[in-house]
């Protein structure tokens, strides 16, 4: 079942300052003439991570949409979600293998899955954070109730969506370095593909933190962008 | 929109799993154009009751007709919005700005941006706002008095026949309740609208209502009459105790001294002949004359010392105080008299000029007064009775 290690057993270190490279250490030179074979890995990483964040909230959203509606379902769907949560993502990639293959599906259906708890979860606590006069004023003034959701709830449960988004696609950068055990590639390769080595690890490893920060940094900016109410000080 | 007449038939709430219903066959008309209070202790199903109104809550049995048709033909949403709906937490969406709050039924009704601009920034300016400086605040920036003004703006957007309003001054500190009240029944004054309100309070239903329902546990209507009635023969002992055991008093603040008759005192003035002085307090209701100035303000009253000589001297035995204005209402006057121990007091005119005198046996007559010669607590509050 470790066939897909056998892979990413390859070492390049050509190029670079020979003594720094034979040391495995932290080597400037080697980094520059070697900085594009992180490209591809990086690019893959961000598809991954972007393609089942995106999936899972999808899924969450429309399961958080239904339980608003029919409450006794948010326990089982809390359950459910939960048990993919505490799985390992590892064996997951593992046990989805035979079904999905190997490449981007088993690692997208892994990382959603894992998404699910963290997003429902918190779209059912924004929408519940709804104050009730809120919505009695809007029920009383005569919207909907799909007018109330989209116009009122839903907005209002924004700050706490974006959280959930957040931790998310925070929590997603980090399992996709394992994705590569689905072959599904990803810096996690990279990382691997030479663990002893210094300068790759920090490149690669590194340049999936920057991802992280990146990405959450534009998540929290669209927050920003969309709630100006929460910026509006007395005075 | 015409200010619509409402009435409750037998209107029964019961919920499952309850033996009371919460509300109890329920009848009562509320006039176009007038202030509908339900009031009651907590429980005795005066929310519910007007809840039933916008189909907020079913009706079990019985029917609600709003200018004659049944609310129950209508579709909720729809019939909400032609009902302004005013509540004690207001309720204001905080991510929208004040504009978009206010314009929230408009624009359910699809009213062009351009009505909607010109709607908000006169309502604004009806509860006493600056159009240019609130419009684009969120409610989060606004003071408490301030998000209930935009509430009631809210309720107000498409001029609906019918208001109701859930203990919509309850949240507020009471110096700016009474101001907020004030200003509302301003409004009312000039809007009409038929309402129905909301509150716990006694005090507050004697103030804003030409009607009250006076509601008791389980729903029931224990007496439906205008205020000065309700406070001069309270239907059952239920009514009498929750009125209040000063409910003489409270009838007061629903009089203005303008509205009863006063003694006439012998004014007279520095200088004029004694005989025409002695005459003058001989015809008058008082033993006392009154010294009034060239501008007829009462200055004090005279000591007998001051009517031995030929003329008239300036020899006071009091000065004027307390000094009453027409407008006062008969609570606070009383309230003066009493403070400066008083058993009468000169009444002047907004222009200080004396009017005659108010005492203690006036207001006492004032007491046993017809009740349907009493006006509303709105009517004392706007003095035009």
């Amino acid at each position: 079942m470790l066939e897909p290690l056998a892979q990413v057993q390859i070492q390049d270190r050509s190029g670079g300052e020979a003594s720094c490279i034979a040391d495995n250490g932290f080597c400037p030179s080697w980094i520059v003439d070697n900085y594009d074979r992180y490209v591809d890995p990086f690019v893959q990483h961000v598809f991954l991570t972007l393609a089942s964040v995106a999936v899972g909230f999808a899924i969450a959203f429309a399961l958080a949409l239904l339980a608003h509606r029919h409450r006794w379902l948010i326990a089982p769907i809390v359950q459910v979600t939960g048990i993919m949560y505490t799985l390992p993502s590892i064996a997951v990639f593992f046990l989805l293998l035979p079904l999905t293959g190997r490449g981007n599906l088993t690692a997208i259906v892994a990382l959603v899955a894992y998404s699910l708890l963290i997003i429902f979860r918190n779209i059912t606590a924004g929408l519940d954070n709804v104050p009730g006069e809120t919505k009695d004023a809007g029920r009383g003034m005569g919207l909907t109730e799909r007018q109330l959701l989209w116009r009122v709830e839903l907005p209002l449960a924004l700050p706490e969506i974006m959280a959930g988004l957040r931790i998310a696609t925070t929590t997603t950068v980090g399992l996709a370095t394992l994705a590569f055990f689905a072959g599904a590639g990803g810096l996690g390769e990279q990382i691997f593909a030479d663990i002893t080595f210094k300068s790759n690890v920090v490149v690669a490893g590194g340049l999936a933190v920057v991802l992280a920060a990146m990405l959450d940094g534009s998540i929290l900016l669209a927050q920003w962008a969309v709630t100006p109410w929460m910026r509006a000080r007395t005075g | 929109m015409e200010a619509a007449t409402l009435a409750f038939q037998d209107v029964t709430k019961r919920y499952a799993g309850q033996d009371e219903p919460a509300v109890d066959r329920l009848s009562l008309e509320v006039p176009a154009g007038d202030i509908c209070v339900l009031v009651g202790p907590s429980g005795c199903g005066k929310t519910t009751a007007m809840r039933m109104v916008n189909r907020m809550i079913d009706i079990t049995d019985g029917d609600i007709l709003l200018d004659g048709s049944s609310v129950q033909q209508r579709k909720p949403a729809e019939l909400r919005r032609e009902i302004g709906y005013a509540i004690q937490q207001i309720g204001l969406f905080p991510h929208l700005t004040i504009a978009d709050n206010i314009a929230t039924v408009p624009k359910l009704l699809g009213w062009s941006r351009d009505r909607i601009r010109e709607r908000v920034d006169e309502l604004l300016a009806l509860v006493q706002l600056d159009p240019a400086e609130t419009r684009d605040r969120y409610p989060a920036q606004l003071s408490g008095g301030q998000r209930q003004r935009i509430g009631v703006a809210r309720a107000l957007a498409v001029d609906p026949p019918l208001m109701l309003m859930d203990e919509p001054f309850g949240a507020i500190d009471p110096i700016n309740r009474e101001k907020l009240q004030n200003e509302f029944l301003r409004l009312q004054h000039d809007i009409r609208k038929t309402i129905v309100f909301v509150t716990h309070d006694i005090d507050e239903a004697i103030k804003m209502g030409d009607r009250i329902a006076v509601l008791k546990k389980g729903g029931k209507l224990a007496q439906y009459a205008s205020p000065a009635e309700l406070l001069m023969y309270p239907a059952d002992p239920f009514v009498e105790d929750f009125v209040g055991a000063d409910r003489a008093l409270k009838r007061l603040a629903l009089q203005r001294v303008r509205d009863i008759d006063l003694w006439r005192p012998g004014l007279v003035r520095v200088g004029e002949p004694v005989a025409e002085a002695r005459a003058k307090v001989a015809d008058s209701d008082l033993p006392y004359p009154l010294l009034i100035d060239g501008d007829g303000k009462p200055l004090g009253w005279l000591s007998e010392r001051a009517l031995q000589g030929e003329r008239v001297e300036q020899i006071l035995r009091s000065g004027p105080e307390p000094i009453v204005e027409l407008d006062d209402v008969l609570r606070d006057a009383l309230s003066d008299l009493l403070q400066n121990e008083a058993q009468y007091g000169p009444v002047v005119d907004s222009r200080g000029e004396i009017a005659g005198v108010l005492s203690i046996e006036v207001i006492g007559h004032a007491l046993k007064a017809n009740p349907e010669d009493v006006p509303s607590g709105a009517d004392a509050l706007l003095g035009e009775a």
